[in-house]
């Protein structure tokens, strides 16, 4: 018993010196306390002539699909930049990543170990790709001074730069993208006035995530004169069989499948199997990636989902990540098959926005290494339009995308494409969201949080004139 | 007893002085979850450890707690935070006798699957009713400035002062509580009920006692979590496996001790930790993060299994067992 004891003993000492001795060479601020992958191209001498990347990814749980999709192209952006132009305006790029299985309190960790950058590299910008995470880092990354980038996804009223100054869900908030997907039914339905009298249903992800279009679909239901069922899965969504039992009975003539994740596949499966035609299911933006249509073979046929970017290797931006970063053997995709897949091209083009938002800011502040308050200035100045779309190779991937202090969402339209069972084909020209009716309720829902939370409301004029 | 003491003191003034010592990464992300998951395993340890009764529930209590105390911050302004998280702790206290109800009738496994509800219910109604989040769209709440008496919590070390100082307050109070009548007549039910009964304890009084203060406890350090470390939580953050993750820590730690939470919450909270970091450091980067965390898994539960065979009665016990030792050695075979 004392032997067993005392091999306890030491696994438990193991234990406190192994934390003890991460804890310090964590205040040292040694790199190797993070999961550090790549950034092959910076030695601890370059570090601090380097601009970091924190990325808070995740590769394993219910929705590594969309974390390795995402970060992988994320990752091989910043490589192309590195390798194709020697980073940008001379300051390499160098980023880490630590696993957070889409847990938020193992993303507030990951955030708190990587946000004092990298061998002496500040942090640009954090990019969580979780609602949950996001949420949680908000005022912690306000304090730090840390922009926290939420692509097409995030806290809706954070689009109101005013009284969130360092969040930005770019290109695509959740109202909006509710909004466009409305507006394209009603264009299906052969106009707005058509909708009067249909019944839509929306399934939504048990999460903050799929709660968060309840209210705005509420609202469209009564601006449009529809009725609205919201009918919520539990996470993570393996099973549905109630729910579309539910669909079923109330026979609606439009399903919203607002899922993440395995709910997305099953959800095509379920609607298969209790006879809903999947042509009326329309998926929004985190329900739009090949691997959640591949699962669910023949019955996702014919199902249409929201983009705000194409898949596909067809643009000049992916055939030079071809070029510099793939061929050189320096990809970070597990799968190569993967690269142009919705969740890849969306790293990619959030990875085009971060480090536009970095070259933007350099103008003002100069070439070298920035801190978090001055590329939250390069987010807040990002001006993309066709001709800057053309040369990063980026036209016909993205929309057009103009940020300013209070508008930090700065697009707000989407197309539509359909799965034939191998492809997406892009089957509408953009659709734009209603952006004049949802500012006032992102208004007034920021500024609710401003005067619950106390936090100042900026005064983006004076501003300006400064 | 004198060195035992002075052991103690110098424990104590330990944790006062962290702050100084660490970073922010530290204070924020290792020590005040710690001390809130403590917490929360010392409830359990109270139901379970020293009361003998069976529950999974703990993680309901705690989200009683961060949204009862939320809802005073929100619908009664001005409200001290010190209040709000006593009304957080009450309320989950109410919600514990509540559940804690069948305890009276039924006992084992039988009392698990009753206390399951709790766990389930709880969830759907702060899901259901969005009154509990102020209506906000996607069902989260988030903390109110952190402020005592003036005082600016804010920052790190203000979280972790926080934090220290309600755990602390509930630590002694605790150790007070298992010594007096109170505590005894919990341990008696543990041992014995009949004898128990036999003796004039009054069993029922006692169990809905101990699931009361246990889910107090529960509720404090939800409040804890949600306030002073995520400064956010959702009704989906107190899950099922939250209520797991507890009850392993009191487990771990050593069911019916003072200390036995704090050791078994320090095993949860900074093994995933270390094992990450270590593994990083060996794998020299070129491992895939992926790969990593699997890994990180299976040792994770390859020494949950080796402590529960090998060292049953926690590492409470181990670390008492080893410090006896240390003492005399000429007792030690």
């Amino acid at each position: 018993m004392s032997k067993t004891r005392i091999v306890s003993f030491a696994c438990a000492t193991a234990l406190v010196i192994a934390s003890l001795s991460a804890c310090r060479s964590r205040s040292e601020g040694t790199p190797s306390t993070t999961t550090t992958t790549a950034s092959k191209g910076a030695s601890p001498s370059e570090g601090a002539s380097a601009q970091y990347f924190p990325l808070q990814s995740y590769r394993v749980g219910p929705y590594a699909a969309g974390g390795t999709g995402f970060f992988g192209g994320f990752i091989d952006y910043l490589q192309l930049v590195n390798e194709r132009d020697g980073g940008v305006n001379g300051v390499k790029l160098v980023w880490s990543e630590c696993e957070t299985e889409y847990v938020v309190e193992r993303g507030v960790e990951c955030y708190e170990r990587l946000k004092g950058g990298l061998q002496g590299a500040p942090p640009a910008a954090m990019n969580p790709l979780s609602v949950g995470i996001a949420y949680a880092l908000i005022d912690r990354a306000t304090a730090d001074k840390i922009p926290l980038i939420t692509i097409n996804h995030g806290r809706t009223d954070s689009t109101d730069g005013r009284v969130f100054p360092y969040v930005f869900p770019l290109s695509l908030n959740p109202y909006s993208e509710a909004s466009a997907i409305v507006n394209y039914i009603g264009q299906r339905e052969g106009g707005a006035d058509r909708l009067r009298g249909k019944k839509i249903a929306v399934l939504y992800h048990g999460s903050p995530y799929g709660k968060e279009t309840i209210p705005i679909i509420d609202l469209l239901a009564k601006k449009l004169g529809f009725t609205a069922t919201q009918i919520e899965v539990p996470h993570p969504g393996s099973e549905q069989q109630s729910q579309w039992l539910q669909i079923r009975q109330n026979a609606p003539d439009w399903v919203i499948l607002r899922g993440w994740g395995i709910m997305n596949p099953v959800a095509l499966k379920t609607a298969t199997k209790v006879g809903f035609p999947v042509d009326h299911v329309i998926g929004n933006v985190w329900s739009n990636s090949e691997e959640d249509v591949l699962p669910a073979g023949p019955a996702g046929v014919g199902y249409t989902s929201v983009t705000t970017h194409p898949s596909g290797r067809d643009f000049d931006v992916l055939k030079e990540v071809d070029k510099y970063v793939l061929s050189r053997g320096k990809g970070n995709m597990q799968d190569p098959g993967r690269v142009g897949s919705v969740y890849y091209n969306l790293g990619i083009v959030n990875g085009i926005l971060n480090v536009e938002a970095v070259r933007v800011a350099q103008k003002k502040f100069g070439n070298k290494p920035l801190t978090g308050e001055q590329v939250r200035w390069g987010f807040e100045h990002i001006a993309v339009d066709d001709a800057r779309l053309r040369e990063l190779g980026a036209f016909g991937l993205m929309q057009p995308i103009r940020l300013s202090c209070s508008d930090h969402e700065g697009g707000g339209a989407v197309r539509f494409q359909k799965w034939d069972g191998k492809a997406w084909s892009v089957v509408s020209e953009w659709v734009q969201s209603d952006r004049a009716l949802l500012r006032p309720i992102i208004e007034s829902s920021s500024l609710k949080y401003a005067q619950e939370k106390g936090v100042p409301v900026r005064d983006c004029e004076a501003e300006a004139r400064l | 007893m004198i060195l035992r003491a002075s052991l103690a003191a110098a424990a104590a003034v330990l944790l006062a002085v962290l702050p100084l010592l660490v970073n922010d990464y530290v204070l924020s992300a290792i020590l005040v979850p710690w001390l809130a998951l403590a917490l929360a395993a010392s409830g359990q340890n109270i139901v379970t450890g020293y009361a003998g009764q069976l529950s999974v529930g703990s993680a309901a209590f705690m989200s009683v707690g961060a949204f009862a105390a939320y809802d005073v911050h929100l619908y009664v302004p001005g409200a001290p935070l010190l209040v709000a998280f006593a009304v957080g702790g009450i309320a989950a206290a109410a919600a514990g006798a509540l559940f804690g109800l069948p305890s009276l009738r039924i006992r084992g496994f039988y009392l698990v699957v009753s206390t399951l509800a709790a766990q389930f219910f709880v969830e759907w109604l702060f899901t259901k009713v969005g009154w509990f989040s102020g209506n906000s769209a996607s069902g989260v709440i988030t903390a109110p400035p952190l402020r005592i008496a003036g005082i600016d919590l804010s920052s790190p070390s203000g979280h972790y002062w926080l934090a220290l100082g309600v755990v602390a307050v509930l630590t002694v109070a605790l150790r007070n509580i298992v010594q007096s009548r109170i505590g005894r007549s919990w341990m008696a039910v543990r041992d014995m009920e009949t004898a128990a009964i036999v003796s004039g304890v009054e069993t029922r009084r006692a169990k809905l006692l101990a699931f009361a203060v246990g889910a107090f406890y529960c509720g404090i350090a939800g409040a804890l979590w949600a306030f002073a470390y995520l400064g956010t939580v959702e009704p989906h953050g107190f899950d099922l496996d939250r209520s797991f993750q507890v009850l392993f820590m009191a487990i771990l730690g050593g069911l019916g001790r003072l200390t036995g939470p704090f050791l078994g919450a320090a095993f949860i909270v900074l093994f995933p930790i270390a094992l990450d970091l270590a593994g990083a450091r060996l794998g020299g980067g070129s491992v895939d993060p992926g790969l990593l965390q699997t890994l990180e898994k299976i040792v994770f539960g390859a020494l949950v299994i080796f402590f529960l065979v090998k060292q049953p009665a926690g590492l409470a016990r181990l670390v008492s067992a080893s410090w006896i030792q240390l003492r005399r050695p000429e007792t030690s075979p």
